[in-house]
């Protein structure tokens, strides 16, 4: 068990370099990027993953498909303190000459594939899973997606194919804060009970409070062992805009740009915690 | 070779990837539940290297890309309307853009291109494919005139590794190939018949029309583009700068970045005075019901129509 206690100094760290890197370039997701901290906090520096910062495509890596990529922002500051590529290019995010954009893309050191359009993620990692399998690789394939993605038909045909080729090499996490760029999901179309419509597609379900990275840590690790032989979703309860209270709880909070002086105040709060 | 054998592309096509496979254990063969008598034995004995997604395009193309990702020649094999417009998102982002950076070898077979699958009418139809997968960057479009063509195509598509969409006739269709013997896939056209004035420039089926017209005729040229992308244009040019006309056949809309507008770019990119007439469907579905042929009269694209036009060219 890594020390929880440092796990989670590094989650506020991630936070603020996040709401830094929101005050260089306004226009990232930075909501949907705080509902994902300590997933990644938890998949990175909890050693789920396994990875090589000096050589990203190392063979025996596990695979990270993010499929909400615009929400992604707070692994900038994670890949950079692994060395991916050097902590000062946070500063120019966004700028000219910049590989760090509004949403990653695979130009970034440690990023997998292009995700910016939703709903693509689990159907490409679903074939290298198959591809994983056929090498006889220990490797595994984590993706990201956001409970608002799962509206895009094409994650269905991905849930059907996994669970059809027991891919028990994949393990889909949901960062399940419930809210979409114009609204709560509930009130666009309601997806409860998203543990029974897993389950009833013959997938491993778990879920967890995305915020507690004890519990996130264990979840994780419990699943990438386990053997089985059907896929795996973990749907991480979270908050979008998670730990900057003019985002939480706010159905508009997707599009929200803080300015100056709600950034420093956020950050300002966060230390005080 | 007979040249009166008659044989779909698909078939020759996937005969050769079947035969490259006991030896390349690289290749994947997906299907969005497609079938061709030729697959048969592929599902049979490489049922480790098969994959049928379902009828699931997008799906098919996320699998197949998953796969590249890994270091695999992938074949995604369905109908062509389908395999490029249901998915047509699904192919930008992970294919072209993705291929920018990290090229994948995903080859796209699209079958029952244009007004193959005559009587299933306009949702089966498809005139956009030439158009919307010559658009992608990092793609290769390949649109075979006879199955000797696809058959040569399989052991360059494992070589090259980018994107790349095959188009394919669904119909059996002899043989126009089988006499060549210093064609360049790389330069991505051949001329069939030298003329003087008129020149036939076509693709996929329409060149077997084009090759009948130019019986009729004399001194008419064909020549086949089977590479939409990329040809070489430089040489293409110098191949059809001899003739004053040029009359492009295709089954495809027109004027809309089909083999018209590749065709209307490289005369104009050279300055050229050749005069260009396209022969295609210009800017509506076709609902009437009737076999190819009939729905090719009412086109233009048939054999009487494009004589006449080439009369008055000459």
């Amino acid at each position: 068990m890594p020390n929880i206690n440092e796990l989670k100094k590094k989650a506020l760290w991630v936070r603020k370099e996040t709401l830094n890197i929101h005050r260089i370039i306004p226009e990232t997701r930075l909501a949907s990027s705080l509902s994902d901290v300590e997933i990644f906090v938890a998949l990175y520096y909890g050693k789920i993953l396994r990875f090589n910062p000096r050589n990203p495509q190392w063979e025996k890596r596990d695979r990270f498909i993010i499929s909400k990529p615009h929400g992604a922002i707070s692994l900038y500051p994670i890949l950079a303190d692994f060395g991916f590529f050097d902590k000062s290019e946070l500063k120019r995010v966004g700028q000219k000459g910049s590989f760090l954009g509004g949403i990653p893309d695979t130009t970034v050191p440690g990023f997998e594939t292009i995700n910016g359009a939703l709903g693509h993620g689990l159907g490409v990692a679903c074939g290298i899973a198959i591809a994983l399998k056929k090498k006889n690789s220990e490797s595994k394939v984590f993706v990201l997606a956001g409970d608002g993605e799962l509206f895009e038909g094409a994650v269905w045909e991905a849930i059907m194919f996994a669970a059809e080729h027991r891919l028990n090499n994949l393990i889909l996490i949901i960062d399940n804060n419930k809210i979409s760029m114009l609204d709560y999901c509930k009130n666009i179309i309601d997806l409860s009970p998203l543990q029974e419509k897993f389950r009833v597609f013959k997938w491993k379900v778990r879920t967890v409070d995305g915020h507690n990275i004890k519990e996130l840590y264990k979840s994780l690790k419990e699943l990438k062992e386990e053997k089985g032989n059907c896929p795996k979703v973990l749907l991480a309860n979270t908050i979008k805009g998670k730990g900057v209270p003019q985002l939480e709880n706010n159905a508009l909070c997707h599009i929200r740009i803080l300015k100056e002086d709600e950034i420093i105040n956020a950050i300002k709060k966060l230390n005080e915690q | 070779m007979n040249n009166n054998q008659l044989k779909t592309m698909r078939d020759a096509f996937i005969e050769t990837v079947y035969e490259r496979m006991p030896e390349n254990h690289s290749i994947f063969f997906l299907s969005a539940d497609m079938g061709a008598p030729a697959l048969d034995g592929l599902r049979q004995d490489f049922k480790d290297r098969f994959i049928n997604v379902g009828i699931a395009e997008q799906n098919l193309i996320n699998i197949a890309t998953g796969l590249a990702l890994e270091g695999y020649v992938v074949y995604a094999y369905g109908i062509a309307p389908f395999i490029t417009m249901r998915c047509y998102e699904q192919i930008r982002q992970n294919l072209s853009i993705s291929s920018q950076i990290r090229p994948l070898n995903v080859n796209l077979i699209g079958v029952g291109t244009g007004l193959s699958y005559d009587l299933s009418g306009p949702s089966h139809h498809c005139l956009e494919d030439i158009s919307i997968m010559r658009l992608l960057p990092n793609f290769m479009v390949f649109s075979p005139s006879d199955w000797k063509l696809a058959k040569d195509f399989v052991d360059y598509s494992i070589k090259i590794k980018m994107p790349k969409y095959l188009r394919f006739d669904s119909r059996p269709l002899p043989l126009i190939y089988n006499k060549v013997n210093d064609l360049n896939l790389e330069k991505g056209f051949y001329e069939l018949l030298k003329g003087k004035k008129v020149c036939l420039v076509s693709t996929g089926f329409m060149t077997h029309r084009a090759l009948k017209v130019a019986k009729e005729l004399q001194n008419v040229g064909v020549l086949d583009v089977f590479l939409l992308k990329p040809v070489d244009e430089n040489s293409l040019f110098e191949a059809l700068k001899k003739y004053e006309h040029i009359i492009t056949i295709e089954e495809a809309f027109i004027n809309s970045g089909g083999l018209d507008s590749l065709i209307s770019k490289i005369l104009s990119d050279h300055q050229s005075s050749i005069k260009l007439k396209r022969l295609g469907i210009n800017d509506k579905h076709v609902f009437e019901v009737g076999d190819r042929n009939y729905l090719h009269k009412l086109n233009n694209l048939d054999e009487e129509s494009i004589i006449k036009l080439a009369k008055v060219c000459q």
